[in-house]
């Protein structure tokens, strides 16, 4: 059998990025990268430095300084985690660590409209795995876009259901899909009738 | 539907500012909570029967009871990583009425001692984090907070993270991989220091129980499993949404009274009463009453509240081919038998899918599931190994009857079987 392809795998059939890389033994291991010469964009180093307040341990930082470096860059770029690593006074390598664990963390260049289409029970029940083939037909090669199939969203009651850069939209028929990438193409809101945030409640 | 707490009005406009919420009579309790000892709000909490609302059911009382006395930094963390598949009321909670979760919140730390508090509640849900922080905000400047420090966190999305150890970490800002217990957080926990963590609607329903009183609030519900709980239906059922309910009451009521049932002409096939993790249920179990100790002498467990169902149009293989998928996910990698075990299990339903499995391999995912259950540092393989489990075991011949039927559809030959089964 060969490796399952629904999980990501680079070369050599690793699920991380670069592992199967030799190591360059030439070089020095990676340090806290000096301030001196790792320049940081101001606001940057500001909202960094607010997050690192919040937290009685520095490390706590982590996730929010990555996000911040995502919004910024548009994924995890190398250059940002080494800038995130400056404020913070860690190693790049940790803060690495730490965006290639959780899923909404992007460690490679991805479109700026993120759509998780949930495929889990309840929503293909009422048939996501249809949705997401449809979406991801809908936007083909568009570099735009950052269409992905994503585990339980928490919201089974708009079941299928889709994050839209962060704006939960749902149900979704599949031939609202050309109304919605038409939307984020042209930089509207997404499907306004179906966002979940104007959802009575259940039985009212 | 006799009693409604949480969801009393939740729809009422503008809930989720300071204003509307204090005019319902929000943040009236706390100071007359705050007035009484650790102790006595303790014992009230004990007296109301309040179990855990995030899928253990363990004693809130008794939890809160095991933080250390004495000056130290303590801490209270409000787990709201609500990613367990098929639950929602935690979303729908904050994002409608965030300030009964910051009163819940300032009562729990006063009885833990906790001088610190962080709400963790998964990157995905930022619209409700939006929420949170501006609600969190408006009680800092009302000074309902008192001393305390609330912090809300974001995850990245993991749903490990869930776990309350592997929270922690998260929150320490590292890689979300569960912890070896003892030490439990309460001895233990962030930052090395006594923790107390609870779910997001056991909190929220503090004010409630103290509001109309501890015997009171035991009178709800039925013995051992008192109070109310918000429940999520979804699937295949014609009214999905959340729903209050008082523990005990029938299944078949929650399914087909309240959320419609199947659509016309289907009839339930199977349901999970907590989630993905707690083991199916078949129509034949229908008519238990829904409660903790019920759901688990039915060899289930009430979990998260958050009940599946699937109907007799589905494929109970699919169904199990997704449920397993989810968890090799999220596996976090740290126990072999949930990282390996999980990615055997997939890869023996995608055989069976494919045609190339004998009613054999049945036997080993079985195999397979007992070896991951109570072996790893959290119970994320068990709950893939539960389910599984009990779907072989409940709707064996129409596993048989599924590879019978791929087998000859595909007609594939035992060489090529004996192949498949050499190459894996």
């Amino acid at each position: 059998m060969s490796l399952s392809d629904d999980v990501r795998r680079y070369d050599g059939g690793s699920r991380v990025p670069g592992w199967d890389d030799a190591a360059d033994l030439t070089k020095d291991p990676a340090q806290v990268p000096d301030p001196a010469t790792t320049p940081v964009p101001a606001e940057l180093r500001a909202e960094i430095e607010e997050y690192l307040g919040r937290y009685p341990d520095r490390r706590s930082a982590a996730i929010p300084a990555l996000f911040a470096v995502q919004k910024r860059y548009g994924w995890c770029t190398p250059e940002g985690v080494e800038q995130a690593a400056c404020v913070m006074r860690l190693t790049p390598g940790y803060l690495m660590a730490v965006a290639t664990f959780y899923d909404m963390l992007e460690t490679q260049p991805v479109g700026r409209n993120t759509v998780y289409v949930c495929t889990n029970i309840s929503c293909s029940l009422h048939g996501a795995d249809d949705l997401l083939a449809r979406l991801q037909t809908e936007v083909g090669e568009d570099p735009d876009f950052n269409v992905r199939g994503f585990e339980c969203l928490g919201a089974c009651d708009i079941a299928p259901m889709a994050s839209v850069n962060g704006v939960y939209v749902g149900p979704i028929a599949v031939d609202e899909v050309d109304d919605l990438v038409a939307q984020l193409r042209a930089g509207d809101e997404p499907l306004p009738a179906k966002q979940l945030r104007k959802r009575k409640a259940a039985g009212t | 539907m006799s009693q409604q707490l949480l969801f009393a009005d939740i729809d009422e406009a503008g809930l989720a500012t300071i204003d509307v919420y204090r005019r319902r009579g929000g943040y009236d309790i706390a100071p007359k909570a705050l007035a009484l000892t650790p102790e006595e709000l303790v014992e009230q909490l004990k007296t109301s029967g309040l179990r855990g609302r995030g899928g253990a059911g363990f004693s809130m009382g008794m939890k809160a009871s095991f933080m250390p006395k004495g000056d130290m930094d303590k801490y209270l963390v409000c787990n709201a990583d609500e990613s367990e598949p098929g639950t929602f009321k935690d979303r729908e909670l904050m994002f409608k009425n965030p300030h009964a979760l910051i009163e819940g919140m300032v009562i729990a730390a006063y009885a833990a001692g906790a001088n610190r508090a962080f709400i963790f509640i998964r990157g995905e849900y930022a619209e409700v984090a939006d929420v949170l922080e501006a609600a969190v905000l408006e009680a800092r400047d009302a000074g309902v907070l008192g001393s305390l420090s609330l912090v809300v966190h974001r995850g990245a999305g993991a749903y490990i993270c869930g776990e309350e150890t592997a929270l922690l970490d998260s929150l320490e800002g590292k890689r979300g991989n569960p912890r070896l217990k003892p030490p439990f957080p309460a001895n233990q926990g962030l930052y090395q220091g006594p923790t107390l963590i609870n779910n997001v609607e056991t909190l929220m329903t503090i004010p409630y129980i103290l509001r109309m009183g501890a015997e009171e609030y035991a009178r709800i519900g039925v013995d051992n499993s008192t109070g109310t709980k918000v429940v999520s239906v979804s699937g295949n059922v014609q009214r999905p949404g959340n729903y209050e309910i008082e523990l005990g009451t029938p299944s078949r009521e929650i399914i087909y009274g309240l959320a419609g049932g199947p659509p016309e002409g289907r009839e339930v096939k199977l349901w999970f009463p907590g989630g993905s993790s707690a083991p199916v249920l078949t129509k034949d179990d229908l008519d238990l009453p829904y409660d903790f100790d019920t759901m688990a002498k039915a060899g289930s467990m009430l979990g998260s509240g958050a009940i599946i169902v699937v109907d007799d149009s589905n494929s109970v293989v699919d169904v199990c081919l997704k449920l397993a998928q989810f968890y090799r996910h999220e596996s976090c990698g740290k126990c072999t038998p949930c990282r390996e075990g999980t990615n055997w299990t997939v890869k023996m339903i995608e055989r069976i899918r494919a045609g190339l499995a004998t009613p054999m391999d049945l036997d080993i995912m079985a195999s397979v599931c007992s070896r991951i259950i109570g072996n790893c540092l959290c119970v994320l393989g068990d709950a893939m190994a539960m389910p599984v489990g009990s779907m072989i075991e409940k709707f064996r011949p129409e596993f048989e009857a599924y590879m019978e039927d791929v087998r000859l559809r595909v007609g594939a030959e035992p060489a090529e079987i004996q192949g498949a089964y050499a190459e894996a």
